[in-house]
Parts: C-alpha cells; sequence; structure tokens
C-alpha cells in the first residue's frame, strides 16, 4: 500500500507578546492510503494542532508534511487550499455547517468551488446516502447534532476526498446518533476507499481504527497497530 | 511523486450565488449598515439635480435675467463721445430703454413710514424679455404713462401700504400703481437688502434726487433684431466701453455669471452634503467590522473547504456592493423626493425659476458615488478577511495579523484621504482650500478619535471597582469587546458640532454688528448732503434732540496715473507692475487736518495740511495700497471733477472697519480739494426705534435728496439675510445631523446584538427589566454625554478661529446655549438606546436565544 501522509519532524511554535509557546515536538508517522488511523491523548496534548497541521490548516514550525505526494510546507495559503478542496474532506465535533446554507447547498459548497457541474444531482446523492434526502432544503438550525452531522458528513465526502480528518466526530452527539454517524464514517471509508485520520478522546471509537497514535504533552507516545473492534 | 492539484478559480457566478446565500440571515442587519450613507445620497442627488435644472432653468429662461439684448451700463452721466456710442448701438436696434439707479429715502405718508430704497426711473420699453411682474399685472407696463411707482412688495408689507396710496420719492408723491413681485434678474436676497421702487423716467429731474454728485447707475437697454449677435456687437465695443468707464452686460454674459454664483453655491452645498456621506461612511464601516468579526467562522470554513482568501473577500465585497446600491438607490429615490421642495429653500437666493424635473445623470451619480463610498469604506474590515485562517474552524486562531501591520489597510486609509482630497478639490478648486477642508475633517475624525479612545483609556485606567453593580456594568460595556464607544462618539459628535457651530457663528455675525452699535458709537449716518443743506441739516439733527457726533466732507475722486503711468499705458503694456482695475475706478475721498479714533500711522508721516510750493501729501489704507501696490513716496494723479491734482503717497494707515466711522481708502490734506464739489456725510446716535423713525420723516420731508443708513434696519436685514442663508445652512446640515441620528439608531441597533447573549444570560440569572433598562441607560448616558461634550468643544474651538481670525471681534460663546445642547443630544442617545434596547427586555430570554442567536 502507498502511503497518503507523511509527517517528519515536526513540531509548532506560536509565538505571541514575547513570548513562544512550542505545542507540538518533532512528530514523525506516516499514514498508509486507505487505512484507518486515531489519534488519542487527553487535552491539551496537541491533536488538534496536529490534525490541523496535517490536513494544510496550518503551517509548521519545523519538519515537513506530505500529503497524497505534495509537499505542505512550501505552498502557500491559496495553494493549500487547493489542495484541500481536491483531496481533502473535514468532520469537526461542532458540525461546523454555514449557518446561512440549506442541508443541499452546504454539501454542494466543495464540489461548486472545483466548478463541477452536476454538483445538486451528487450532493443529493451524498445526502440520500446519510438518510437525509427529505431533509435537503432545511437549515442547519432547523436539524438536530445528529442530523447535522450527517450532512457534514456527506459535504466532507461529496468531493471524493483522498483522506478525511475527523475531529471528535462524535464529540457533540448521543450514543445512539454517535454509533450511527460511526457506521457511516466507516461504510463511506471502505465503499470510496478514502483514508481516515481520527482525533478522539473516545476510546471505543479508536479502538474501531487499525491503528492509534497516543499523545501526550505535545509529543507521540505510543504508535501501535490495533485489531479493529467491529462495528 | 508530485501530484496535481489546482488554485480555486475565481467563478464570478459562484462568488455572486454565495453572497446571496450567505446574505439571507443577515439583510435586514446589512440593511441597516447602509442605512447611514440613504441621507448623505439623498443630499448630493438633490443638490446635483437642482444644479443640473438650474443650468437648463437658466437656459431657458436666460432672456428674462438681463430683459434685453444688450445692457451698457455706467456710474456717471454720458460724457463727450458716450453718447455717440449709445447712439450708434441704438441705431442698430429694434428699441431701446433707458434706467437711472440709485439709493434714496422714500416716505409713506399715509403711515408715516421712511426706508432707504434702490430707486429705479425707467424710460422706454424695458423689459423686451419677462416682465414686470406686478399685481395688477397691466401696471407693470401701464405706470410708465402716469405719475405712478411699482413698490416692491415687502416693502408695501413692512409699512402697510396698498395699491392705490401714495409714496413720496424726493419731492415728488407718486401712486402706488402695483405691487412688484418680480423684475428681471432680481433675486429675493437683493430685495430684501434693497428693495426696489420703480418710477417714469419722466419724473426723475421733479424728484429732485439726480443733482450732480448723487450716486447715480445708468443703464442703456437694447432690444436688436434677430440675426444681430449682441456678443459680437458687444465684443466690438469692449475696449471703448472699458476707456469710457462703461460696462456691458449680454444675455450669454449674464447667463454665464448668474451659472457661475450658483455653481459655488451649490459645490459648497456639495461639501455639506458630502460631510454627511463621510459621517455615514464611518457608519458603514464600523458596522462591516463587526459583521465580519460574526462572520469569522463561516469564512473559516469556506477556506477550510478550499475557498480562497480572494473568494472569501469577494463574496463578501460583492455583499457590501449590493446593499451599497440599494442603499444608494433609496438615497437617489429620496433625494429626488428632497429636490421637490429645493426651490422653496433656493427661492429667494437664484433670480429664476427653478423647476423640478427628475435628473437622470444626478440620479446616477449618487449611485455611483453611494457603491464606490460604501465598498471604500468596508474595504478596511473586507480586507481583514484575507487573513481568516481556515485554522479557526478547530480553534480560534492566535496568528492573526493586526491590521494596522497590514500593509493594504494602509492603501486603503490612503485611497480613503485621495477620494476626499479629490472630490473635495472638484468642489473648491482651489488647493489650499481643498487642503484645509481635508485637514478639517482628518483634524475632526482625529479628535474624536482621540476623546473616544482616551474615554475607554480612562474608564479601564481608573475603573470605580466600588460602585455599585449597575454602575459598573453600564461603564464597563463601554470598552468591552465589540464596543461601540469609538463610532458613536465620532457620529455623535460631528453631529453636535455641526449644530454648535451653526449657533455659534450666527451669534457672532449679529453681536459683530450689535457691538458696533453699542456704547457712544454713532448708529444713523445721513448721506448725500449738499454743501448747501449742510448747516441746516446739522441743525435739524439738534432740534430733534441728537447729537452730531461727526460730519465729513465727501468728494468723487478718480485715480488717472499711477507714479505717470496711465490706464491706457498700463493696457498697452502688460508687463508694467501696476493695478490696471484702479486706475480709471473712481474713489469718495475725504480731507481733514487730523487723525480719528479708528486710524494708526503704520507708515510715512501724517501731514493734515499741504505745504505750499510742495505736492499734497496723501494717506492711504495700506490694505489698499497693498491691493494698488503702492507704497509712500510714489506719485498718483486724481481727476477731481475735471481738475488733475498730482499727489505724493504721504503715508499709509491702519483702519478699523468695524468701527461705525466715516472711514476712507483716501484722505487728503487740508487745503486741496476743499473747493471741489462735494457732499457730506453727518453721524447721529438715535437712543430708540421712535426717535429714529421721527428723524428719518423729518429729514426726508425737509431733505428729500438725503439718504438715511439707520443700524437698526441694518441689523434688521442682518438678521433676516441670516435667517434666510441659515435656513439652507440648518437645511443642508440637516442631513448631516440626520445621518448621525441614522448612524446613532444603526450602532446601537448592531450593539444591541452585540449586547443581547448577556442581556439574556443577565435575565436568566435573575436581573429585572429594570436593572437592564438602568445599565442600558448609564451607557448611552456616558457615550451622549462624552459625544456631545467633545462635539461642543469642537465646535467652540472653529469658531474662535473664526472670531479670531476672520470676522476679528472678541470670542464670547453662548455657554448656556451650549450646555443645553449638550443636554438635549445626551438626553436623544439615552432615549434612542432605550428605545432599542426594550425587545430584550420585552420578550422571555428563551424566544430572543432561539430568534436573534
Amino acid at each position: 500500500m502507498s502511503t497518503i501522509l507523511s509527517v517528519k519532524d515536526v513540531g509548532k511554535t506560536y509565538e505571541s507578546a514575547g513570548n513562544s509557546l512550542t505545542v507540538l515536538h518533532r512528530i514523525n508517522f506516516d499514514v498508509e492510503a486507505a487505512s484507518a488511523v486515531s489519534i488519542v491523548g487527553p487535552s491539551g496534548s496537541g491533536k488538534t494542532t496536529l490534525l490541523g497541521l496535517c490536513a494544510g490548516l496550518d503551517r509548521a514550525s519545523t519538519g515537513s508534511i506530505v500529503l497524497n505526494g505534495i509537499c505542505l510546507d512550501t505552498l502557500g495559503e491559496d495553494d493549500r487550499a487547493g489542495v484541500r478542496n481536491q483531496y481533502v474532506g473535514f468532520i469537526f465535533q461542532n458540525f461546523q455547517l454555514l449557518p446561512t446554507l440549506t442541508a443541499l447547498e452546504n454539501v454542494r459548497v466543495p464540489l461548486e468551488l472545483r466548478g463541477e457541474r452536476n454538483s445538486r444531482n451528487r450532493a443529493l446523492e451524498l445526502l440520500d446516502k446519510v438518510g437525509l434526502a427529505d431533509r435537503s432544503h432545511h437549515y442547519p438550525l432547523q436539524l438536530s447534532g445528529g442530523e447535522q452531522q450527517r450532512v457534514s458528513i456527506a459535504r466532507a465526502f461529496s468531493n471524493s476526498p483522498r483522506i478525511l480528518f475527523a475531529d471528535e466526530p462524535t464529540g457533540n452527539l448521543d450514543a445512539e446518533t454517535s454509533d450511527t454517524i460511526e457506521r457511516l464514517l466507516f461504510d463511506l471509508n471502505k465503499d470510496m476507499g478514502t483514508t481516515l485520520v481520527l482525533v478522539t478522546h473516545d476510546m471505543d471509537l479508536a479502538f474501531k481504527t487499525q491503528r492509534i497514535i497516543r499523545m501526550k504533552g505535545g509529543a507521540v507516545v505510543s504508535d501501535e497497530v490495533t485489531q479493529p473492534k467491529e462495528l | 511523486m508530485e501530484v496535481p492539484y489546482t488554485r480555486p478559480k475565481l467563478a464570478a457566478g459562484w462568488i455572486v450565488r454565495m453572497a446571496w446565500r450567505d446574505s439571507r440571515r443577515s439583510r435586514s442587519r446589512l440593511f441597516l449598515f447602509v442605512s447611514s450613507i440613504i441621507i448623505g445620497i439623498a443630499a448630493l442627488v438633490a443638490i446635483y439635480a437642482l444644479g443640473d435644472n438650474f443650468e437648463k432653468d437658466i437656459d431657458n429662461q436666460a432672456a428674462t435675467l438681463v430683459g434685453a439684448d444688450l445692457v451698457i451700463s455706467s456710474n456717471h452721466s454720458l460724457e463727450e463721445g458716450e453718447q455717440g456710442i449709445i447712439d450708434s448701438v441704438r441705431g442698430l436696434s429694434r428699441a431701446h430703454a433707458e434706467e437711472q439707479s440709485f439709493a434714496s429715502m422714500v416716505l409713506f405718508p399715509k403711515s408715516g413710514g421712511t426706508r432707504l430704497v434702490q430707486i429705479r426711473a425707467l424710460g422706454g420699453d424695458f423689459p423686451y424679455y419677462g416682465k414686470l411682474e406686478t399685481v395688477p399685472e397691466a401696471a407693470g407696463r401701464e405706470f410708465r404713462n402716469h405719475r405712478q411707482a411699482l413698490v416692491d412688495k415687502t416693502l408695501l408689507l413692512q409699512f402697510g401700504a396698498e395699491v392705490g396710496d401714495s409714496i413720496k420719492v424726493g419731492e415728488v408723491l407718486f401712486e402706488i400703481a402695483g405691487r412688484l413681485n418680480q423684475a428681471p434678474g432680481q433675486s429675493g436676497i437683493s430685495t430684501t437688502i434693497a428693495p426696489a421702487v420703480f418710477i417714469p423716467m419722466a419724473y426723475l429731474d421733479a424728484t429732485g434726487l439726480n443733482q450732480k454728485g448723487s450716486r447715480i447707475n445708468y443703464s442703456y437697454y437694447f432690444h436688436l433684431p434677430g440675426g444681430r449677435d449682441a456678443d459680437v456687437l458687444a465684443k466690438g465695443l469692449d475696449s471703448l466701453l472699458e476707456v469710457h468707464r462703461m460696462g456691458y452686460d449680454t444675455i450669454a454674459s449674464r447667463k454665464e455669471e448668474t451659472g457661475r454664483s450658483f455653481s459655488d453655491l451649490s459645490k459648497f452645498l456639495s461639501l455639506v452634503g458630502f460631510v454627511a456621506l463621510l459621517l455615514g461612511c464611518i457608519g458603514v464601516s464600523s458596522a462591516i467590522h463587526i459583521y465580519i468579526k460574526e462572520k469569522l467562522n463561516s469564512i473559516a470554513i469556506l477556506r477550510c473547504l478550499g475557498a480562497s482568501s480572494k473568494q472569501a473577500f469577494l463574496i463578501f465585497l460583492v455583499q457590501v456592493m449590493g446593499v451599497g446600491f440599494i442603499g444608494s438607490l433609496i438615497g437617489a429615490i429620496l433625494g429626488t423626493g428632497v429636490q421637490q421642495l429645493l426651490p422653496l429653500v433656493f427661492k429667494d437666493f437664484v433670480p429664476v425659476a427653478i423647476s423640478t424635473d427628475v435628473s437622470w445623470s444626478a440620479i446616477l451619480q449618487g449611485i455611483g458615488l453611494g457603491v464606490w463610498i460604501s465598498v471604500l469604506f468596508a474595504l478596511l474590515p473586507l480586507i481583514g478577511i484575507r487573513n481568516i485562517a481556515p485554522l479557526n474552524t478547530l480553534r480560534l486562531s492566535l496568528d492573526t495579523p493586526s491590521p494596522i501591520r497590514d500593509r493594504l489597510s494602509w492603501l486603503v486609509y490612503g485611497l480613503i484621504a485621495l477620494f476626499i482630497f479629490g472630490y473635495a478639490y472638484l468642489q473648491l478648486s482651489g488647493f489650499l482650500q481643498t487642503l484645509a477642508f481635508t485637514a478639517g475633517v482628518a483634524v475632526s475624525f482625529m479628535v474624536l478619535f482621540a476623546t473616544a479612545s482616551l474615554l475607554i483609556w480612562l474608564v479601564r485606567r481608573f475603573f470605580p471597582a466600588s460602585w455599585s453593580y449597575l454602575w459598573r456594568q453600564g461603564l464597563s460595556n463601554l470598552f468591552r469587546p465589540n464596543n461601540q464607544t469609538v463610532i458613536l462618539v465620532i457620529s455623535i459628535g460631528l453631529g453636535t458640532a455641526f449644530i454648535a457651530t451653526l449657533l455659534l457663528v450666527q451669534e457672532m455675525l449679529i453681536s459683530r454688528v450689535s457691538l458696533s452699535s453699542s456704547g457712544n458709537q454713532p448708529n444713523m449716518v445721513l448721506f448725500d448732503i449738499q454743501t448747501s443743506q449742510k448747516q441746516r441739516v446739522a441743525e435739524l439733527v439738534k432740534e430733534q434732540g441728537l447729537p452730531v457726533i461727526d460730519q465729513v466732507p465727501i468728494v468723487t475722486v478718480q485715480l488717472e496715473a499711477i507714479n505717470g503711468i496711465t490706464a491706457d499705458q498700463a493696457r498697452a503694456d502688460s508687463t508694467l507692475q501696476v493695478s490696471r482695475r484702479a486706475l480709471g475706478g473712481e474713489l469718495r475721498a475725504t480731507y481733514r487736518d487730523s487723525l480719528i479714533d479708528s486710524e494708526k500711522i503704520t507708515a510715512g508721516t501724517w501731514m493734515g495740511e499741504a505745504a505750499r510750493g510742495e505736492m499734497p501729501r496723501v494717506s492711504l489704507e495700506e490694505g489698499y495700497a497693498n491691493r494698488i501696490h503702492v507704497s509712500v513716496g510714489d506719485t498718483l494723479l486724481f481727476n477731481v471733477q475735471g481738475v488733475r491734482i498730482p499727489t505724493l503717497v504721504g503715508s499709509l494707515r491702519e483702519v478699523d472697519w468695524n468701527r461705525v466711522q466715516t472711514n476712507f481708502r483716501l484722505i487728503f490734506p487740508m487745503g486741496v480739494i476743499d473747493n471741489a464739489p462735494q457732499f457730506h456725510v453727518l453721524m447721529t446716535r438715535v437712543p430708540d426705534e421712535s426717535v429714529s423713525a421721527r428723524m428719518q420723516q423729518a429729514v426726508v420731508t425737509q431733505f428729500p435728496n438725503v439718504s438715511i443708513i439707520d443700524l437698526g434696519l441694518i441689523l434688521s436685514v442682518l438678521d433676516e439675510i441670516l435667517d434666510k442663508i441659515g435656513f439652507v445652512v440648518r437645511f443642508m446640515g440637516g442631513f448631516s445631523m440626520l445621518t448621525g441620528f441614522v448612524v446613532l439608531v444603526a450602532s446601537v441597533m448592531i450593539s444591541k446584538y452585540q449586547r443581547i447573549k448577556e442581556s439574556v444570560l443577565l435575565r436568566t440569572m435573575g436581573a429585572s427589566r429594570k436593572q437592564i433598562l438602568v445599565i442600558t441607560a448609564l451607557e448611552y448616558l456616558f457615550l451622549g454625554l462624552l459625544a456631545a461634550f467633545a462635539g461642543v468643544v469642537l465646535a467652540l474651538a472653529g469658531s474662535w478661529a473664526l472670531a479670531a481670525f476672520s470676522f476679528e471681534v472678541p470670542f464670547a460663546p453662548n455657554l448656556l446655549a451650549m450646555g443645553l445642547l449638550i443636554i438635549g443630544v445626551t438626553a436623544i442617545t439615552v432615549l434612542v438606546g432605550l428605545f432599542n434596547s426594550r425587545g430584550i427586555t420585552l420578550r422571555p430570554p428563551l424566544e430572543i436565544l432561539r430568534k436573534d442567536i
């Protein structure tokens, strides 16, 4: 299998009012294409920062990140936006849907950004897959938390990403809804061959992936391959 | 292996679609933001449309401005050679008429009222275009054939006279044939200053008012046959007329002159409207700033999904353009409505009837300006979008660069300054004036900005921790995140400064005249007294129990040469350093042996008596000497009623023109022009209006040729003129004040969105409705008080500068009025604040949270 994400000696330091704060120290790991990986650790361990760097939302202070063969370190913000639009999907703990757009429009945005002509049908198809075909014209405020996350998943898969980053995807949901969301995520991961990188506190969710990277104090403390639990 | 990727394309269609989608829940708020520019655009569209219509009206009514094809005018009776010019033009004309006009007293026998008016003695069928608009209508034509007069409507009203009554002009009693509503070229203001009385030329001699030495203007009107170009004819006569000190007017030249004066007025008003627009733009900028802050998360999501910084920026730029267009369109419609009122406002200032047609060019200009200016001022907060990182979707970014460090911000500041300067330059056309205007605007904004910043700093630094919770909460609202302190202080402060300056300047102008009449200063001037009447007029004044404070002779002289250079030589050689305008001009001079209180020698030596065998040494007022480029030791040749008198400039004087004195630019020593034809001026002081009326009546009855200037009358005329000008300025200033009010309402409503969550939380925690209202009231009380105070201080500083450097009067502002203004503005601010916050307190917290958050 090929490597889709390569993280080498990555560190992140924030400068603020003359003080510097290092939140990540020399992180190293590779992620195989079509695999599912969890990053776990206590609050403040740097896992969300690491996710942001891997997805090209921010730039590492040291080291390098290669995503789908593209070295992100040298790219400007707009180039990274292009990479995200073509190869990356996102799922957030607080859903991050655009509140002024309907469910359908939210799913269409990445497709429209790519200039795809058939975005409406593709978005409807995805909404149907997550079981929200009949709620396509509802605004986020008119949907429950679980429904919003399902729209978010549909949006994340709309551009058929090579890799999907999920930050606490079930963190704001009850147990039953969480199960549904997890099933959807892993099904789509399997069906579409998308690599899945999860950041979570939830060890049950983490054990459903094939690999768990544990972090503490801004550093990787363990990186183990697991036998995924059945969903 | 490098995998290809493409940068996001701009895709205009998608950007517009996203702008539309994103605006769904914010349209009313976006509209609120641009509502601030509606008033400014309305003002400008109204003024532009007025200008367009006026230009059209002047074109259509140009002929009635002059009443004839050509007018030749002079301030002396026809001399040899001049009659020939007039006769030659008469020979080319279809018809001709003549007018002699001068200032004189008239008496209304029925009421005994007297007043200084403009007598216009008319011979011939003038006007040839338009008509003398009278009631009854026929009077305008028929009065010329009888011993009848047309009397200005304001005069009839003032003295309670009616058509059929009598009016005494000089020695002759005329029947009032009609009420004069309008004469060619006359405006409301000109009739306020000098109301006209038309009499037939045939009776002028009988009035005894056109004696030698009287200041009479002679006008010769010509109606040319079709095909004869008045301008070509006038240009042919130009140099000849200049030699004879005569002027001319044609329809084209009057049109140009009238258009120019109106254009100056219109440019001034455009600037006033522009200030209103600027004020609104500050409101737009501040509101968009808060709006973008609220959109931070949405922008971060878009960036996360792959939108470029340019795309995100353009989405919101399109929104601003859209609402800017709608706001401007509403402003333009409103302005077109306001324009219907403007002819009423300006009717006293223009000599033509102004139409109220819709001006599409004004509407387009207004909309264009509105869209451009909303975009320009929204750019400051909008360019910040470029720096919103997608990381904000995960957590608040720590790396957002400060706008101060963003180079593009400085470019936008530069563009704004350039735009203000450019717009002002187009209106003012003078570099220094434009610089002064731009600097004035910048200083005002900076002073208010500094005041607001100082307030925020002071409240933070000296926060009264021991005060009760409500006071602390109200005070801390002034500096907490998303506060509206700066924008509210600027908008309310500017509005207040506007009103206060208006009040102070109006008061200053009135007090300048009132001051000059205080104490034992003369307040009545009798002039045009013939030498033969001098003694008897003085006796009459004394008989009335009034003092003769001053009595001086006046001799009309003409300056023929400066250092031997005559007007002809100056005209022939433009390199000569002499004032061509001064040569040939008339001057009123006096002769005396000593200086008076209002004069001080600044150069040379005063000489009261002419020394025998030497060239007489005259004294010039220093400002006049500077204007004609003359200094001590230069020679001046005067023509005194036909006698040439060479003189030497012996001294220069500084003159206090503010004093009611007979001040002169030129004074001869005794023994030079003592026997020249002359008239006299007498000054006295009347204690009250009834004595003044009795005195005027006695003078007019016994000496009809003597004219009287009553300072009381000047004061009332000034008051009336200031009232008319004040109305226009208030009308235009009203746009700024209204904008200030809209910005205030918009800012309060925007801050409501900021405050709503915490107010709801406070209510959830048990705060009563009253407590919330007290907190809100206190916040706006501090804001209103400080802004109004800062505005008044700005106005006081500006008015002081005007008093010290322009009007040169002592600065004594009415502090009570200023205090009341501060209280009034503060009260309005608090009321608007409370009114807009009432929604938070009237409805249940949950309802508001669901609806607004």
